[in-house]
């Protein structure tokens, strides 16, 4: 089936502007991926903000001469830089300059200067079954299994033409068909006391990414709902050990009342029982520094913390001083809240280092650190530090992190799936 | 030796000694975006550089970032010869469409049978206008 465009796409792909360029993006990419149509959005979130070299700054900016504008609501996913001026950023000239560049230059186009990658928890959440193009691998899955809006995963470039033109391919998770369940992932066999815990989430998000890939799944065997901020893990973890865009959840997420109605077909393709030693492998395989005797900072907050899960973080700490710094990553959503009851006072005396429009894995901001040991809550945190920081990662609740940082060496609490 | 292709996205012609990678990558994180190198030390070809060459690909892993690396590579004027792929992906292709509209010289992508890959090991190959693949002599 060959790509078909109205009249009226073709008139503006035919243009010499900067809409007639995001038309013949989107466009091209619905040709390369067999789509027939374009189907218009209804919102936008675009991952291609963060500076990756010149070349993107240059896009960004040819868009903006060309006059160009977002037709769609259009949120902004992390940049290179803090905006807000809470953390320092060591990103050198001439990188620096070319990486706020490109953040005014998608201000230009009209997006909204978030600057977070939880923009589902800043007040952009799509209703249930509308089109969307949305980039930033968590933020697409949460949106499509928690929200029930439905996206692809857009990369680079093919986010802000797609906000450009108000228009996406017609393919994948836009077409009802392919968002139905293959795969059961039961997790019934597991203790409702680990089931109940922070940790169980991220870490059972890890093994069901790496258990599934890019197939669609369903959950089983969950009680109640975890809440949004436990999802929000679960997905994260997943998107970034598999190449997971949607899951459901049970009784718990929109398009799955139950395990029947979301299956594809009367049975699963197969069924995926968990256990407590695929829990404890997948557990330990999200640290890299088992042994470690010491620690050198903690990172939280990938994807960006909610207010609810800064009050957690204010509790642990209960006003005591950190041996070694917390990295607290968040959005300025959160941060003016924060900073109205003085909260961010409190939480920087103890020790507590807020990062927010960035994040710690995305650009240099934890000191360079030959041998590091960072320790983390955070499944997606675990799954890029090492890789991009140079540090090696523990993986551990909150609760241990907070502990751990203010006895500046590792110290766990048994929690047995 | 030769085999037709299938353009996948237009380009310049190109000549470059063959780069035949036996696993998947991600350009995001694998391969470095000034250098053209192969930086993923998992993987089989670590170390080979990819500039000039022309690079089939069994398949692309990871981040959607690779279209900014391939087009990237490309402004750097690091990009490969040519790529030839197995099927078309989207997103890293984006890096060269990108480029395209940019106004800036691309290498050719051509589709050709996985099978295939393997004849041009080692031999320097030949892209025409029409995207055939021809064994330089």
């Amino acid at each position: 089936m060959s790509l078909a465009l109205s009249p009226e796409e073709q008139a503006i792909a035919a243009g010499r502007d900067g809409a007639a360029m995001a038309m013949r993006i989107v466009a091209e990419s619905a040709r390369l991926l067999g789509a027939p149509r374009l189907i218009r959005i209804a919102s936008a979130h675009i991952d291609g903000a963060l500076y990756h070299g010149d070349s993107g700054t240059l896009f960004a900016e040819r868009l903006v001469e060309g006059g160009a504008k977002v037709a769609v609501r259009a949120t902004l996913n992390v940049g290179a830089l803090d905006l807000m001026g809470c953390s320092r950023i060591r990103l050198e000239e001439p990188q620096r300059g070319m990486a706020r560049r490109m953040m005014e230059a998608y201000r230009k186009l009209g997006c909204e200067q978030s600057w977070t990658c939880a923009p589902y928890q800043a007040g952009h959440r799509p209703a249930q079954g509308s089109d969307v193009a949305w980039g930033e691998s968590n933020a697409v899955v949460f949106c499509n299994s928690v929200l029930g809006a439905r996206t692809n995963r857009y990369g680079d470039f093919l986010d802000i033409a797609c906000a450009i033109t108000g228009r996406a391919p017609d393919y994948g998770l836009h077409r009802p068909e392919n968002r139905r369940a293959r795969l059961v992932f039961e997790v019934s066999g597991l203790s409702p006391s680990f089931l109940a815990s922070e940790i169980a989430w991220p870490v059972l998000g890890s093994l069901y990414g790496r258990e599934v890939g890019n197939a669609v799944g369903v959950v089983t065997g969950v009680a109640g709902h975890p809440g949004e901020d436990a999802l929000k893990a679960f997905g994260a973890a997943a998107a970034s050990s598999g190449a997971v865009g949607l899951f459901h959840i049970a009784g718990v997420t929109p398009e799955a009342p139950d395990v029947e109605t979301i299956l594809a077909g009367p049975e699963p393709e197969a069924v995926i029982r968990v256990t407590r030693q695929m829990v404890a492998k997948a557990r330990s395989g999200l640290s890299t520094a088992a042994a470690a005797k010491a620690i050198d900072a903690v990172a939280i907050g990938s994807p960006h913390l909610s207010s609810t899960e800064f009050e957690m973080l204010e509790r642990l700490i209960a006003g005591r001083r950190l041996a070694v710094p917390i990295y607290a990553c968040t959005g300025r959503h959160v941060l003016g809240l924060l900073e109205r009851d003085g909260r961010r006072n409190r939480l920087e005396a103890s020790g507590v280092v807020i990062v927010a429009d960035t994040c710690v894995v995305v650009t240099p901001i934890m000191p360079e650190l030959a041998g590091g040991v960072l320790m983390t809550n955070s499944g997606k945190f675990a799954h890029y530090a090492p890789g991009n920081t140079g540090y090696a990662v523990l993986y551990a609740s909150l609760a241990d992190c907070v502990e751990s940082a203010i006895a500046g060496k590792p110290l766990f609490t048994d929690i047995a799936a | 030796m030769s085999a037709a292709a299938e353009i996948l996205v237009p380009g310049k012609t190109g000549e470059g000694e063959a780069l035949v990678l036996t696993a998947p990558i991600s350009f995001w994180g694998g391969v470095d975006p000034k250098t053209g190198r192969i930086a993923d030390v998992r993987h089989p070809q670590h170390g080979e550089v990819i500039s000039g060459r022309v690079l089939f690909l069994p398949g692309t892993i990871g981040s959607s970032s690779a279209s900014a690396v391939l087009m990237e590579l490309v402004h750097n004027g690091r990009a490969p010869a040519a790529l030839v792929l197995h099927e078309p992906d989207a997103i890293l292709l984006l890096g060269l469409i990108v480029a395209r509209e940019m106004g800036w010289e691309t290498p050719m992508a051509v589709r050709l049978g996985r099978d295939v890959f393997e004849t041009f090991r080692g031999t320097s190959v030949k892209i025409g206008e029409d995207g055939d693949l021809a064994v330089a002599a």
